[in-house]
């Protein structure tokens, strides 16, 4: 950890429109985010632009998104719920079945790190 | 010569295609003790950063109104990201270890894998407060000792019985700036998290 600059992050009101809650499923942090071929319509905020702009070239997490675009965690994941909603986005869980760490993924996981050169 | 255009000119380090399930562990130890440099040994792309804020209420007394004030303060937590197989990564998130960012390292831990908690053999007695919060948590946890090279060594005998460590927890010594001996602290962790899991049932 290193200490946060001194620097005013956006408000999240900013992003989220006053809501305290997005309009769906809270997103992981780790949920991977997804660009559609959908237009981004004009009237799009810049923030949710940032997003869908940042997410052209390839897929990222939420929280490499937050990273990139300076905003809070919760910032990102209510831009990203709206963006799913309305088609710009697809948004997958970390973990595709079960939603849990399993003994078969952590073992997978070992032989991995132990091949990593 | 001009490098070629690439797809990912800007260095954003974008997920591989074939990547599935994504795991994470938490790195944790004192300030300064080497998250971030363990981070960014182990990690594929650039170390990044989020600001998280935090609420909690000071101890300070506003002197113009008399009643104990609600601060909002940010911390940065470091992360970055190891692709394991073509479609398993891990992500590593350094969080620092004091109790008051309590809600914050909840957050961040909640499905992971388990803990890594950094040591420097200098200030033993700055990662009790770390060691017994992830045991509180129930997380599993590995202590890593970051040789520090003007710290003293010890043997891991010596280092367990100041540390108070159960049999169990596996106790391993690297150096943060390098790879291999992080990966081995990494393995120490997935196989100590591994035993903690239920056995499958039996197939018979």
């Amino acid at each position: 950890m290193t200490p946060g600059p001194a620097r005013r992050l956006i408000p999240a009101y900013l992003v989220t429109g006053g809501r305290s809650r997005p309009a769906g499923p809270a997103l992981d942090r780790l949920a991977v985010l997804v660009r559609t071929d959908a237009h981004v319509p004009d009237d799009a905020g810049t923030q949710a632009r940032r997003l869908c702009d940042l997410l052209e070239p390839g897929a990222l997490t939420v929280v490499e998104c937050a990273a990139h675009l300076d905003l809070p965690v919760s910032a990102t994941v209510f831009l990203a719920t709206d963006l799913a909603a309305t088609g710009l986005l697809l948004t997958r869980p970390p973990i595709p079945s079960a939603g849990q760490i399993d003994r078969s993924l952590v073992e997978r996981l070992l032989v991995g790190l132990r091949s990593l050169p | 010569m001009d490098s070629a255009p690439s797809p990912d000119r800007t260095g954003v380090g974008y997920l591989p295609s074939a990547a599935r399930t994504l795991m994470k562990l938490v790195v944790t130890g004192p300030f300064g003790v080497g998250k971030t440099t363990l981070i960014r040994t182990l990690s594929e792309i650039a170390t990044l950063h989020t600001e998280e804020a935090m609420t909690q209420s000071s101890t300070r007394i506003d002197s113009t109104a008399g009643l104990p004030e609600k601060t909002t303060t940010t911390v940065a937590i470091d992360f970055g990201r190891l692709t394991v197989h073509d479609d398993l990564v891990l992500y590593m998130f350094g969080t620092p270890g004091q109790e008051r960012f309590l809600p914050l390292w909840e957050d961040i831990a909640r499905g992971a894998l388990g803990a890594l908690v950094l040591v420097d053999t200098r200030r033993l007695a700055d990662s009790f407060a770390v060691m017994d919060m992830v045991e509180e948590q129930g997380l599993p946890y590995a202590v890593a000792v970051n040789r520090f090279p003007d710290a003293p060594a010890h043997s891991d005998e010596v280092l367990r019985k100041h540390l108070d460590l159960d049999d169990t927890t596996p106790l391993v010594q690297c150096d943060a700036r390098e790879r291999r001996g992080s990966i081995d602290a990494l393995i120490a962790l997935a196989e100590h998290a591994l035993t903690r899991m239920p056995q499958p049932e039996d197939a018979s």
